[in-house]
């Protein structure tokens, strides 16, 4: 469970956090959307114990991440925005690192990269060297690596930043079945696709403040449930219907040309914002 | 405790066996440079309190190439903190502050050893043997732990690795020259060896040259060498506090 608590954090003269305050339950699937800059990764940091905390305060599985770091930072696995394999060493080699500096012992930790490598499918990749694996092969191994010390929370920041469709698809795949097995995942991203098809509920985060939270089909029963492009000038205008015989006749009754669509995330996310996500 | 400062080992050790073959040529390189320049070009000419200026410089090049082999640690950590990010992979981890110095400083020991095993040959090659006793391999480790334990610490507090290269240019360079590893303190003139004696690698140069000549070194250049490595050493543990932001 991840608790934060009136959350401040500042850096020289940007506030990154204003007041966030935040709940997320045991097996739940929490997505963090925001553009670029709102703060996602800045919260990750600072309860995976990588940032200083400025105020308030955030507790996992109520272990304090500042004041009881040590114990908060086993209860997590981070997958990081940027890769940080080991590039030099083997696939094995970076996953037996990590068993290590979680303390396992030899035989529970050979046991688990086997394990783990089936999971995510590189079971043939364990002595390819990381600098060798495609980028969506690097992230694949640093799921697996944060799964290793079977942490009961899941940090996943930008999971699938730079992939490619398929690939994107799979990894969403693999986080939901992370899920199935009782893991609380606490992702960011800015595609709102991916925290519509994966989350449980959402945070709308912008410069630094929660703006809403709840879940993607409450936030999208909000708009209505059909949407109507509209290209006027050099701007987009949405208009939005609760049926669709609605949203007909409105057609019907205009001459200029219209999308009809069904609501989606980023109509929620723009009517709370303003703007876009990404 | 021990357990996760054997794992941040462990993963250094990995990295220096799969660079060996490059890092073994390279640690021959200025040692090699010195003898053949300064042990060839003075052997004849020159004795020191009755020894040639080989057997002379020899326990110097030790002392050095244990200074920056060392101190080398700090590039390591900082390429892996700047450029791959590795840093953050450990402090995720349950790894307290202290365990994390403590198996970058065995890392960045481990090197040293590795290197001086290498001069130690090259000055068997020219001719020139030590007596390889206790108080020897003390004093080694006494100066690798210093060293090492200041790399750290510099590693956490810079900003970027061209800090850290100029680290190295004011602090290591210089060191290496005046810290008796080339020419006897007493050649100095007095101000200087005042300022030299408060140079580490002083106390390192000379503790391993009476060593290596078989006569037991000074207890105060060990207890110095010593001291100043727990300090440095505690330093660095309160430093990696510094390096979240
Ligand atoms: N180490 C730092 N020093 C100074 N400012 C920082 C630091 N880290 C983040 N910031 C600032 O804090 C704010 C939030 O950054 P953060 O990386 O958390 O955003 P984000 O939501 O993850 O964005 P992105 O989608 O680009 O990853 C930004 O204004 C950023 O410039
Ligand atoms: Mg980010």
């Amino acid at each position: 469970m991840i608790r934060i608590q009136n959350l401040n954090k500042t850096y020289k003269n940007v506030q990154a956090l204003k007041n966030v305050n935040l709940e997320v339950s045991k097996g739940e699937l929490f997505a963090f959307l925001g553009p670029n800059g709102a703060g996602k990764t800045t919260t990750i940091r600072i309860l995976t114990g990588l940032a200083k905390l400025g105020s308030g305060a955030a507790l996992l599985n109520g272990f304090d991440v500042g004041n009881r770091s040590v114990e908060s930072r086993r209860q997590c696995g981070l997958v990081p925005q940027s890769i940080n394999l080991d590039r030099e060493l083997s696939v094995f080699e970076n996953l037996t690192i990590h068993g290590k500096l979680f303390r396992m012992d030899k035989p529970e930790r050979n046991a688990r990269i086997d394990e783990l490598l089936d999971y995510v499918e590189m079971g043939d990749r364990k002595e390819t060297l990381v600098k060798n694996l495609s980028g969506g092969l690097k992230r694949r191994l640093m799921i697996a690596r944060a799964l290793l010390h079977s942490p009961s929370i899941l940090f996943l920041d930008e999971p699938t930043v730079g992939l490619d469709a398929a690939i994107r698809r799979k990894i969403w795949a693999l986080i939901k079945k992370i899920q199935q097995h009782g893991t609380t995942i606490f992702l960011t991203t800015h595609y709102i696709e991916e925290a519509e098809f994966l989350a449980d509920r959402v945070a709308f985060l912008d410069k630094g403040s929660i703006v809403v939270v709840d879940t993607p089909e409450a936030l999208m029963n909000r708009m209505g449930t059909w949407a109507l492009d509209h290209l006027k000038e050099d701007d987009m205008e949405t208009l939005y219907f609760n049926d669709r015989k609605e949203a007909n006749e409105h057609i019907a009754a205009h001459k200029d040309s219209f999308t009809l669509r069904r609501v989606n995330l980023e109509d929620a996310f723009l009517s709370l914002t303003g703007k876009k996500v990404s | 405790m021990i357990q996760s400062a054997f794992a941040v080992y462990y993963r250094e050790i990995l990295i220096l066996r799969r660079r060996l073959t490059r890092l073994i040529p390279s640690w021959c390189v200025s040692p090699l440079l010195y003898l053949i320049a300064f042990g060839f070009a003075m052997g004849k000419l020159v004795t020191l309190d009755g020894h040639t200026y080989m057997e002379f410089l020899l326990p110097g090049l030790i002392a050095m190439s244990s200074m920056t082999q060392a101190f080398a640690i700090s590039s390591e950590i900082n390429i892996a903190r700047f450029y791959w990010n590795i840093f953050e992979e450990i402090q995720a981890a349950p790894v307290s502050d202290f365990s994390y110095v403590a198996g970058e400083v065995l890392a960045g020991m481990t090197r040293a050893f590795l290197a001086i095993l290498v001069v130690l040959i090259l000055g068997f090659l020219f001719g020139v043997t030590l007596s390889l006793n206790p108080w020897f391999w003390l004093a080694i480790l006494l100066n690798s732990f210093l060293f090492a334990s200041l790399a750290v610490g510099i590693a956490m507090l810079v900003k970027s690795h061209a800090d850290q290269s100029l680290m190295t240019s004011f602090v290591i360079t210089p060191m290496a020259f005046l810290g008796g590893t080339f020419f006897p303190l007493e050649n100095f003139p007095a101000w200087a060896q005042n300022i030299i004696y408060f140079l580490p690698l002083t106390h390192a140069a000379t503790a391993i040259r009476s060593a290596s000549f078989g006569t037991r070194p000074s207890g105060i250049s060990l207890t110095i060498l010593g001291v100043t490595g727990i300090v440095f050493f505690s330093i660095s543990v309160l430093c990696v506090k510094k390096a979240k932001d």
